[in-house]
């Protein structure tokens, strides 16, 4: 690992400050070069750092901010707040997201170890960075990632855990988490604080799609951090759940995922009022499916609904070599986790 | 985790009142929880009329700390890239939290930092300091009597190689504290972070179950 200087911040804007002296002239490189980067939990950054993946000049340690609004969970008449530096796991066990967001809570317990729940940030785990062997391994100079215009190694490599949809010429990489998808899924919005202030955003505007800049992952500004999460309270988010399809029964990423926030009229043979469904395993950012949404709304819930929606979701998978089966395997976790989410009783 | 994103993208437009009119925490539970709330610092003042914080001025310099592992403080001068799993095995002589993968992958290094579980190889000493934590080297009571999970991994055989045993003890005194031991398939569950390639599983699980019971007596 690459030395760098290590400071601590007890509130956000210690921890701006520090990284705005840092940053300098950095934007359009790529943010895994970033001279400066905030730390949390730790556990994609300092794995990424001992990969010499990301090599940061300075470190900002923010596990103070965790003694501050952003450690906190409330809820409220009009939803959910969630604190950037809430660990995966409080929010995981907490009774109301249990409750009233049951696919919150499922995402996150469906994530990762014990141990890294226990470490791992809200704010840090959507910007966790994806699994690709090849961005992750430096021996591979091909990676857009890492390298702009370098190329794609995973294009033509082993590609069998990658994405297929929201991909591009440029890189197939595919989001390694499942949070990201719950929030999507439920409308969820983003609060930053930065050198300039503090903005919120959709939560669906937070990363970018791949284009011909995968190196941009996120929309955030330099120096900008994560400081919340708001989940609206809707009449889908109560019947909702996250549905993981991977190789291993516990810790291991999703091959397929399916988060669904479901609004039915009059129990499991109504028709849908509202549905909100997000996929993950096979996609390379969150990914809301909004045609499978579109196929499903004012329907009854029925095989031939189900499966039309599937193919919706589908219709512009750009399967690669090895990873052809994540389109099967992406439409029958939706169409599962659409008929869970109806049998659940609120 | 990168929070320090660098991006190109300038279209995001910021207006000052944004704060005022925007969805933030604020107006989002003001009218059960208002009153008990205080307003963050963020919402109070802009970034930039922050004080500046301390840092190390050369990076390669060792970075003076004090960590505090099974009850005892330890006064270390260390490299900040050093991982806690290092300061505890090559700098304090307590070898018995061990090196895996040294990636987060395998739990091998699972230790506890004020009680919680976590991994010390993603987590740098530095980070430790003011926080209790504990290893397997302070389980054992000052008598030496054992602490009942590490007397039932051996009274269940509950480890062949023994490499990972102390991650999975430090695991598995976690996951009852945590509530998270009511079955087999639970412990399962919450004991997945501790791989063990000798496959004891089934009596890891055999442990967990019986020190549960000793632990609730306790």
């Amino acid at each position: 690992m690459r030395p760098f200087q290590y400071e601590r911040a007890d509130s956000a804007e210690t921890a701006i400050h520090a990284q705005r002296l840092a940053q300098g002239e950095s934007r359009g490189a790529p943010s895994v070069r970033a001279p400066s980067q905030y730390l949390a939990g730790g556990t994609t950054l300092i794995d990424l750092m001992r990969l010499d993946v990301v090599q940061p000049e300075r470190v900002t340690d923010i596990n103070a901010l965790a003694r501050t609004a952003s450690g906190r969970i409330e809820m409220g008449p009009k939803g959910l707040w969630l604190g950037s530096m809430v660990r995966m796991s409080q929010a995981a066990d907490n009774a109301d997201v249990k409750e009233h967001f049951p696919v919150i809570a499922q995402s996150l317990q469906l994530a990762a170890s014990p141990q890294i729940r226990n470490m791992a940030s809200l704010g840090g785990n959507v910007l966790q960075r994806t699994r690709c062997t090849y961005f992750r391994d430096t021996s591979y100079t091909a990676c857009n990632k890492r390298n702009p215009g370098s190329g794609c190694a995973a294009i033509d490599g082993v590609n069998r855990p990658l994405a297929v949809l929201g991909t591009s010429e440029h890189c197939i990489a595919s989001y390694a988490g499942d949070f990201a998808h719950a929030l999507i899924a439920l409308d969820a919005t983003v609060e930053m604080a930065g050198p300039s202030g503090s903005r919120t955003l959709p939560f669906a505007k937070l990363h970018k799609p791949l284009g011909d800049t995968p190196h941009i992952e996120t929309t955030l500004q330099p120096g900008e951090l994560i400081t919340a999460f708001m989940v609206p309270a809707k009449p889908w988010a109560k019947r909702s759940l996250f549905l993981k399809i991977r190789d291993r029964a516990s810790y291991e990423f999703a091959l397929a995922s399916a988060a669904v926030a479901l609004d039915i009229d009059g129990g499991a043979d109504g028709s849908v009022r509202d549905i909100r469904i997000a996929l993950g395993g096979v996609s390379a950012l969150p990914w809301r499916a909004h045609e499978a949404e579109a196929a499903l709304k004012g329907k009854p819930l029925s095989e031939a609904t189900l499966n039309a929606a599937a193919e919706a979701a589908f219709a512009q998978a750009r399967p690669m070599s090895d990873n052809a089966f994540k389109v099967e395997l992406g439409k029958r976790t939706l169409i599962r986790a659409v008929r869970e989410a109806a049998t659940i009783t609120i | 985790m990168r929070a320090a994103e660098v991006t190109c993208m300038s279209t995001t437009k910021r207006s000052p009142d944004a704060n005022a009119r925007g969805f933030n925490r604020r107006n989002f539970l003001t009218t059960t929880v208002a009153s008990t709330m205080t307003l963050t610092m963020l919402e109070r003042s802009r970034a930039d009329a922050a004080p500046a914080p301390t840092a190390q001025t050369d990076a390669r310099a060792p970075m003076t700390m004090r960590l505090r592992v099974n009850g005892r403080d330890h006064q270390v001068a260390l490299d900040g890239r050093t991982s806690l799993l290092d300061a505890l095995r090559e700098h304090m002589g307590l070898t018995g939290t061990k090196k895996g993968c040294d990636h987060g992958q395998c739990g091998a290094c699972t230790v506890l930092m004020d009680g919680q579980r976590v991994l010390s190889c993603l987590t740098f000493a530095a980070m430790a300091e003011g926080r209790d934590v504990t290893t397997i080297e302070g389980l054992a009571g000052p008598d030496g009597a054992l602490h009942p999970m590490q007397q039932a991994f051996i009274d269940h055989d509950a480890f062949q190689c023994g490499y990972c045993t102390p991650g999975q003890i430090m695991s598995a005194i976690a996951c009852v504290r945590e509530g998270h031991a009511d079955s087999d398939a639970e412990i399962r569950e919450y004991m997945s972070g501790n791989l063990c390639r000798c496959a004891a599983y089934p009596n890891i699980v055999d442990a967990v179950n019986e020190a549960k019971s000793k632990m609730k007596r306790a």
